[in-house]
């Protein structure tokens, strides 16, 4: 079992989260053509090693974030909002703590 | 085995007597045994039956990986197989038999397997009853004669069908360092862990902590408490009787506790077994070491066990497990038991595979009268139900030759040791072969766990504390604490080395040499796979079944790989090893079930109006996790007259249905209306303020995701339904596409499913119940509130509520939402009111024939192979403006015209029915995939006869002058249907406007 350490409410079990996706997945423009679309929702690459992925802590705080992980080894190297405007917030409160 | 109880000794208490049932024979045995011990000090030596030859078996071990002494335990549904007598403590009234064995396990028929175990051998079933050769003996249709009688022979014991009548518990735990195993190594590292400051779990399997010093003489007792005090001291936290079964990624790891299973009677305030969900910084395992047998002929008959085991029964029970004992060994660690042994008094003798023994061992044996043989191996065995006498061999230039007979009646043989790297295994970790040692060790590894003591292939006592002092130390600094680590012993420890020694045989000789005994296994059986061209260890596993009993491979494994490599040419290490995988040791199935079983299987919704639904006669069905009205049954009605009375009363007069299931999100903010007008694929741009719309989402890839309506209440709020089976995915997706894709967009989503209560009114007379209810009746004129129309209002008694006018059924009708708490009070207004007008409450089967009459689409028809066209909603899809899946809905695949799409069916003979999910096919072709498939059936009471829904390929306008067939050979004949337009009924949608 995974841990992961969601910025809102500390380590919790994956099973707490679902799976998203490739987190470096940029959707194009709603009225892009089709092509565009295409590479977006089903081309994938299969990383062997660290990759950026998208979590929903769907039984927590119910925010999307984007977790590093190793797919090799499940190592997690760190856990982020998806919101800039969240990560921002995460980012400051962490530096006021000090960081570790 | 001329076993007896010592008059002193041992960690038995011998003024508490246990009465116990061994085969229907009452026996007595002392507090601190197993049930292997009070056995052997009972004199009982056949315990067992293999699995395919049923060759008598006794006990070979003092522990987990015992493979002879298998029982039933337990009678009736508490009955449970295969329980290791080696681990089951004693205790009062304790039932257990033997089992694979008719009629006992003393005199078993099945023994006669053995004369024909030549036909047997590895990859019997596949060769024998695999292929078309039925009636010649052999082939799949033979199997089917012989499978009954096989099935009944073959096997270890017959599980329970009756339900588990006991109970099971799940538990959570944190720590920052787990360390399994209470041994030597694992107490001291636990003390050093805690001492630093650290958060420490300790456990172990064993019903006592000690490790290996429960199994020496009682002068090591002094140390094994002074161990477990320090540990106490400083606070670690020990579980006894708790098995770590698996270790999973990041630190977490599986603990069954057995709570129970120990006690005497049934303990109704107890659970059996807790199934414990550890979270660790970091794990020490000092699992300690496993000894290992070696492969020579008859080496699985009652008596033949191996040293450590004959060690602790000696040391821990007070049993000499012999009086005439022969050691067989290829190392150093059994002169010390050799002493031991004869010092309470048996005759033992030392045979030692070695041609150089050092001196100091002998030194230990000086004074004694034992005998050692050096260049000495065991050959095979004499004796059936007990062991008689030992053939040995003797070391020549050529190899093995006869060297002689020795009688006997135990013999303990130490074939090397195994360190248990079992758990590391699970996280993917391939253990490496030390040749010096001559045993499989753990890797490193960059993740936080770690070895100690044997577990470590650290032989030596006193290493075995530094080790694990040196782990708990180097745990604490990478955990953060100022500490001094001990440097780690090496693996090692025996003053002289071990010599490799897996198999024993003389060539001529046909000996049947046991590598799994559990799975009767032998060294004959891994040869042959070999000939047939299995050369991979992992196929070999496979084919020979070697490894794959409840002990997992403990026993055989190296024995098997040795021999792998061996007929191969190789070293072992070239071979490979098969990977252990969880659980360690077996787990009950109810343990991992816990309490999440019948009514606790899943969770259960109720909607506020549950109670209310029940007082009013509502049969209750499940929909997803909900529970919902199916009918509301008067005097005599089954469901069919109870839901097609309901559906024509809605038609008729009026009907309430309780719909709070269906999922509701609040959507507030600046931007609220791009967002549903980017998710909808029809416009909600200019959706006027108190106003609702029906709307299709659809996903990236273009197919349907689920339909719902948009209430809108302000210029920067709305109210959105979805369908029940969706709510929970809906929610996700909106809250997923603001966080992570539109992160611009100013709208917040709410979930507030659980904060309203829902009801439909529908009918015509609808209009007048919801505005007798209400507080004042006139803002439901049609001019207020007309079709679509949404507005905020009180019922009577000052309710607050929402009211929404639109209709699923078809008819005049409207959603009433008020506050949860309020949902009992809401339906007794209206109920009062339907009542007046003669109208009825319904369920979701009438539910279910009103929108199939209308040919409204729910979960059945959108499953998410679906388009908006296949749904016939293709003039939902805008065209003037872009929203999710607008691109990819439009790929050839997609817009086929053959493509299945939403239709009517109904029988051509009216008098005929059918059944969802069955299979539609062209009138003249009625197999394969046919042309496409039902998913709802109905008896319409306004059209008086069967209809459904389904899809078809092409549509209804292609199937205008054919009929189809609804195929459902499994249930009932085909039946001709015609395909007609999915609105069955008011096709114009009249009904709803008035």
């Amino acid at each position: 079992m995974l841990r992961i350490a969601c910025p809102f409410c500390g380590p919790r079990d994956y099973s707490e989260f679902t799976y998203g996706g490739d987190a470096t997945v940029v959707y194009p423009a709603l009225d892009a053509d089709e092509d565009a679309w295409h590479d977006a929702v089903f081309m994938r690459e299969n990383v062997r090693g660290m990759q950026a992925e998208t979590w929903h802590h769907v039984n927590g705080c119910r925010m999307w974030l984007i977790v590093h992980r190793d797919t090799l080894t499940h190592e997690i190297v760190s856990v982020r909002p998806a919101h800039p405007a969240w990560a921002n917030v995460i980012a400051a409160e962490t530096s006021l703590k000090g960081d570790p | 085995m001329k076993s007896r109880r010592l008059e002193q000794g041992g960690r038995i208490d011998r003024t508490k007597s246990i009465g116990f049932a061994w085969d229907g024979k009452n026996l007595t045995g002392y507090q601190g045994d197993t049930l292997a011990s009070a056995l052997m000090a009972s004199g009982q030596q056949v315990l067992g039956r293999s699995f395919k030859y049923h060759r008598p078996r006794g006990i070979m071990s003092a522990g987990v990986e015992e493979s002879g002494a298998l029982v039933t335990l337990g009678k009736g549904s508490r009955a449970e197989p295969n329980i290791k007598a080696t681990t089951q403590e004693l205790f009062e009234g304790l039932e257990a038999c033997g089992q694979n064995a008719w009629p006992s396990v003393r005199h078993d028929l099945g023994a006669l397997n053995s004369l024909f175990s030549r036909f047997f051998a590895a990859g019997f079933y596949y060769k024998t009853f695999m292929g078309p050769k039925a009636l010649s003996g052999r082939g799949t249709g033979f199997w089917m004669l012989c499978e009954k009688i096989i099935r009944q022979a073959a096997g270890m014991g017959k599980a329970s069908r009756e339900p588990d009548p006991d109970c099971y518990d799940h538990a959570h735990a944190h720590c920052d360092v787990l360390v399994v195993g209470g041994g030597p190594a694992g107490l001291s590292a636990a003390t050093v862990a805690a001492r630093a400051g650290l958060d420490v779990l300790l456990v172990e399997q064993d019903f006592e902590l000690g490790g290996d010093l429960l199994n020496q003489p009682e002068s090591a007792d002094q140390q094994r408490k002074k161990l477990i005090a320090e540990a106490q001291g400083q606070g670690v936290r020990a579980m006894t009787r708790t098995t770590a079964f698996g270790l999973y990624d990041h630190g977490v790891v599986g603990l069954v506790e057995r709570v129970s299973d120990h006690l005497p009677g049934i303990n109704q305030h107890l659970p059996r077994q807790r199934f414990w969900i550890v979270r660790s910084s970091h794990i020490i395992l000092a699992t300690g070491a496993i000894e290992r047998q070696i492969a020579f002929g008859n080496n699985d008959r009652p008596g033949v066990m191996t040293a450590s085991a004959g060690r602790a029964y000696l040391n821990r029970f007070g049993i000499l497990p012999g009086a005439r004992i022969v050691i067989a060994t290829n190392n150093d660690s059994t002169y010390q038991t050799a002493t031991e042994l004869e010092d309470a008094g048996a005759v033992v003798s030392l045979i030692d595979a070695r041609e150089n023994v050092r001196s100091e061992l002998i030194g230990l044996l000086g004074g004694s009268n034992i005998s050692l043989r050096i260049r000495a191996a065991p050959l095979s065995v004499k004796g059936m139900q007990c062991i008689k006498a030992l053939e040995y061999t003797t070391a020549t230039s050529q190899g093995w030759e006869h060297g002689g007979v020795e009688n006997c009646d135990l013999l303990l043989v130490s074939g090397g040791w195994s360190p248990v790297v079992n758990l590391l295994s699970h996280l993917g970790y391939k253990p490496i072969w030390n040749r010096e040692q001559a045993c499989f060790v753990a890797p490193e590894t960059d993740i936080p766990v770690c070895m100690a003591g044997s577990a470590a292939a650290i032989w030596n006592h006193e290493d075995c504390l530094i080790s694990g002092q040196s782990a708990g130390g180097g745990v604490a600094k990478l955990l953060g604490c100022s500490v001094r680590q001990k440097k780690a012993p090496k693996a090692g420890g025996w003053g002289g080395p071990i010599m490799p020694m897996y198999e024993v045989a003389v060539k001529g000789r046909r000996l049947k040499s046991l590598v799994d005994p559990q799975h009767d296994v032998t060294t004959d059986d891994i040869r042959l796979a070999h000939r047939e061209g299995f050369v991979s260890v992992e196929h070999l596993k496979r084919y020979t079944t070697l490894g794959m009993a409840t002990d997992g491979g403990k026993v055989g494994n190296v024995i098997g790989l040795a021999l792998m490599a061996e007929a191969l040419g190789k070293d072992i290490p070239d071979v490979g090893t098969t990977t252990f995988r969880p659980p360690y040791t077996p787990v009950s199935i109810g343990t991992l079930r816990g309490r999440n079983v019948g009514e606790h299987f899943r969770p259960l919704r109720r909607t506020p109006m549950h109670d209310w639904n029940l007082e009013h006669g509502a049969t209750m069905t499940m929909a997803g996790l909900w529970h919902r009205p199916w009918y509301f049954a008067r005097q005599d009605e089954g469901i069919e007259q109870a839901y097609i009375r309901e559906a024509a009363m809605v038609r008729e007069t009026v009907g309430l249905c309780d719909v709070t299931s269906l999922g509701k999100i609040a959507i507030q903010g600046p931007d609220a209306t791009e967002f549903l007008n980017r998710v909808y694929t029809n416009p909600f741009a200019r959706l006027p303020i108190g106003k609702a719309r029906y709307g299709i989402m659809l996903r990236d890839d273009g197919m349907v995701m689920d339909d719902g309506t948009a209430w809108r209440f302000s210029e920067t709020e709305y109210f959105m339904t979805t369908t029940t089976a969706h709510a929970a995915k809906v929610m996700t997706w909106l809250e997923e596409l603001l966080q992570t894709r539109w992160q611009d967009l100013k709208v917040h989503v709410t979930s507030v499913s659980e904060q309203w209560a829902g009801c439909a009114v529908a009918g015509p007379k609808s209009r007048e119940v919801l505005m007798a209810s209400l507080e004042n009746r006139d803002m439901l004129s049609n001019e207020n509130l007309p079709f679509m129309g949404v507005m905020e209002m009180q019922m009577g008694e000052g309710i607050p509520c929402r009211i929404a006018r639109i209709s699923f059924s078809g008819e005049l009708a409207y959603e009433v939402y008020v506050p949860s708490d309020y949902g009992a009070a809401m339906m007794e207004l209206l109920w009062e009111q339907a009542k007046v007008a003669g109208g009825c409450l319904y369920g979701l089967e009438a539910l279910g024939a009103l929108r199939i009459e209308k040919g409204h689409v729910t979960g059945a028809e959108l499953d998410g192979r679906v388009t908006i066209e296949d749904a016939g909603l293709g003039k939902m899809a805008s065209t003037n403006k872009s929203y999710i899946g607008k691109s990819l809905k439009n790929r050839p695949e997609l817009v086929r015209e053959d493509r299945p799409r939403l239709v009517g069916i109904k029988p051509s003979d009216r008098s005929k029915t059918f059944h969802a999910g069955a299979i539609l096919c062209r009138h003249d072709q009625v197999s394969g995939m046919g042309e496409g498939w039902v998913t709802a059936v109905t008896h319409s009471p306004a059209l008086g006869h069967w209809i459904g829904l389904g899809f078809i390929a092409g549509g209804h306008e292609q199937w205008k002058e054919r009929k189809a067939i609804v195929a459902d050979p499994l249930r009932r004949e085909d039946v001709e249907v015609e395909i007609v337009s999915p609105h069955m009924f008011d096709p114009k949608g009249e009904r709803m406007h008035v």
